[in-house]
């Protein structure tokens, strides 16, 4: 009967294909399709230009309940040759749409809180990596080269306004890690700061996906800051790491930056956490190195599957910390599922 | 710099334990046989008067193509000083899954059929940007990582982590000796700067003398240097 909400995966009819990488004109269609199929939880909210003009759009998924609310940040696709990050807010998307009226906790934590989902934030970019073989590697964004430097692109996850320049990075615009003239001088950078620096006390989680290296990182990337909640921080996610290796015997490795990985200044976990936002994390997806950026095809549902189970931990975490972690067990709620259960079943 | 028990999820041990890797696959690898970096139990670090910096290492490798782990312990001395010797790796495994001949079968068909093709092989693009390798060219992309290794292992510090990103393109070129000989070009990512680096290798290989490297290149990347189009 709803012939949107077949092509978008749901009622078992797949039209919109999960299992593939898409190039940003048919991410856009589908969001535009998403929203049209979900209209009453679904809202498609434009936020800001890219450098080169287009305009940057996110998933907000949420009940309206009049009242305001609590919220989760995702986005995908920071850094463009990353493909596997915006096939999985794609799939994260598509996992909430499938499950919120049938699980009875997905259905209250869209009642709690809004999400949204950036699917590709570094859009300009993204499109660039798509252009041919030399651009697939792409990284930054794609303003143009400053004055006395000759090469284009700022590392978006550089340029944020924490700790912005101090390390881990290259004031060398040919470099891949270039922070840019100045914290957030980066409209991609700014369309994210204004939205969510003017939401701050609605944010739960902050979670920003990334690939490759199978890795959890919580704040902060400079190691002389040290988060107040990173104790907390270390057991949620290494509990997010244990819902992952559940799925597919992937192992993810949890710690800062600086400890994992290397240190860095100016990515956008570590400026949301000095927001205050408290559950902050850059999920790096699959692989360990063997196909490193181009993941191939067949991995992206494992990836995206074990990455789903590592999220929802930290957001159901984030959730009952502020919800008491009450399960609505009311009647009413119950029924309501049952007949909803029993709808979407007659129109398969 | 710590020194002494380190943890062995931390970047110092995990940087050395990819150099074991890239040593693994220059001694023992071939296009039937890769090796990747699986888990690192303990590490321990410190200061070796006269050769730099000493990780010992008790780690796993996974061999990629029979799906095998092999345990290791290993000896990296990265060198400090300009008078230091060059990156030295030693290592010793219980597991003989390192130099047995599993693969030899396959290693022989490969190099008969291409020592008897009259067309020579010409490949780019391993893998493409979704990921995909045809099956016949997925030997030569292992060969590819293989010798990469050569590379990387020579060019690895303690403020380096690398893996092949992509073979570009690969060139058989026509020879007389026993071994297949080939160009290669690579791109090598790099994991602490986040670069792409462009290698050219001559590359030889036979099943009995294994991986040769016998020319190594560094190549201007194009894509770090374009300009922005004007739309």
């Amino acid at each position: 009967m709803n012939f949107s909400r077949s092509y978008l995966g749901v009622c078992n009819r797949p039209e919109y294909n999960y299992d593939k990488y898409h190039p940003m004109s048919e991410i856009s269609e589908w969001m535009t399709q998403v929203a049209k199929a979900y209209p009453d939880i679904v809202t498609v909210m434009d936020y800001g230009k890219t450098y080169e003009l287009r305009t940057i759009s996110l998933l907000k998924i949420g009940a309206d309940t009049g009242a305001k609310k609590k919220a989760i940040w995702m986005d995908c696709g920071i850094h463009a040759r990353e493909w596997i990050a915006p096939a999985f807010c794609q799939y994260f998307v598509s996992r909430i749409l499938r499950t919120y009226k049938t699980d009875p906790k997905m259905g209250e934590m869209i009642r709690n809180m809004d999400f949204y989902v950036t699917p590709v934030l570094n859009m300009d970019g993204y499109i660039y990596s798509w252009k041919d073989n030399s651009t697939r590697l792409w990284r930054k964004n794609r303003s143009p080269e400053p004055a006395g430097c000759n090469c284009s692109g700022t590392d978006l996850n550089r340029n944020f306004d924490a700790n912005w320049g101090t390390i881990g990075v290259s004031f060398d615009c040919c470099h891949a890690t270039y922070c840019g003239r100045g914290a957030e001088s980066e409209p991609e950078t700014l369309a994210v700061s204004y939205f969510v620096g003017s939401r701050k006390e609605d944010f739960l989680c902050f979670l920003t996906i990334h690939s490759y290296g199978q890795l959890l990182l919580v704040p902060y990337g400079h190691p002389n800051f040290t988060a107040a909640n990173y104790k907390e921080l270390m057991e949620v996610g290494m509990g997010a790491a244990e819902a992952i290796k559940k799925v597919h015997g992937k192992v993810y490795r949890v710690g800062t930056s600086p400890d994992i990985l290397y240190p860095n200044s100016g990515s956008s976990r570590d400026w949301a956490r000095f927001q205050g936002i408290p559950y902050s994390y850059t999920f790096e997806l699959r692989d360990d190195g063997r196909y490193g950026f181009e993941l191939p095809e067949d991995q992206i549902r494992p990836t995206c599957e074990e990455a789903y189970d590592g999220a929802l931990h930290i957001i159901t975490y984030a959730h009952n910390k502020v919800f008491n972690g009450a399960v609505v067990a009311s009647t009413v709620p119950t029924i309501w599922t049952v007949l909803v259960a029993v709808a979407v079943a007659a129109t398969v | 710099m710590e020194t002494g028990e380190l943890n062995p999820n931390h970047y110092p041990a995990q940087r050395a334990a990819k150099v074991v890797q890239h040593y693994l696959n220059t001694l023992h690898g071939s296009p039937y046989k890769v090796f990747g970096l699986q888990k690192v139990f303990r590490a321990y670090a410190e200061d070796v008067p006269g050769s730099g910096r000493k990780y010992q290492l008790e780690l796993s490798v996974q061999e990629m193509v029979k799906k095998t782990t092999a345990n290791c312990e290993a000896e990296v001395i990265f060198p400090r000083k300009e008078d230091h010797p060059p990156l030295q790796v030693h290592v010793s495994s219980h597991d003989d899954l390192l130099n047995n001949n599993v693969s030899l079968q396959e290693e022989t068909l490969l190099y008969q059929q291409y020592k008897r093709n009259h067309s020579l092989l010409f490949a780019q693009n391993l893998p493409d940007s979704n990921g995909h390798i045809e099956p016949e060219h997925i030997p030569f992309w292992h060969l590819g990582a293989v010798a990469s290794s050569f590379v990387m292992l020579s060019e690895s510090t303690e403020d380096t982590l690398y893996n092949m990103a992509q073979v570009a393109n690969i060139t058989q070129l026509a020879s007389n000796d026993d071994p297949l000989k080939f160009e290669y070009d690579v791109l090598l990512h790099e994991m602490v700067s986040q670069e792409i680096i462009a290698w050219k290798m001559l590359v030889t290989w036979s099943p009995s003398e294994g991986v040769k490297v016998l020319k190594m290149e560094k190549r201007e990347y194009s894509v770090t240097n374009l300009k922005t189009t004007l739309l």
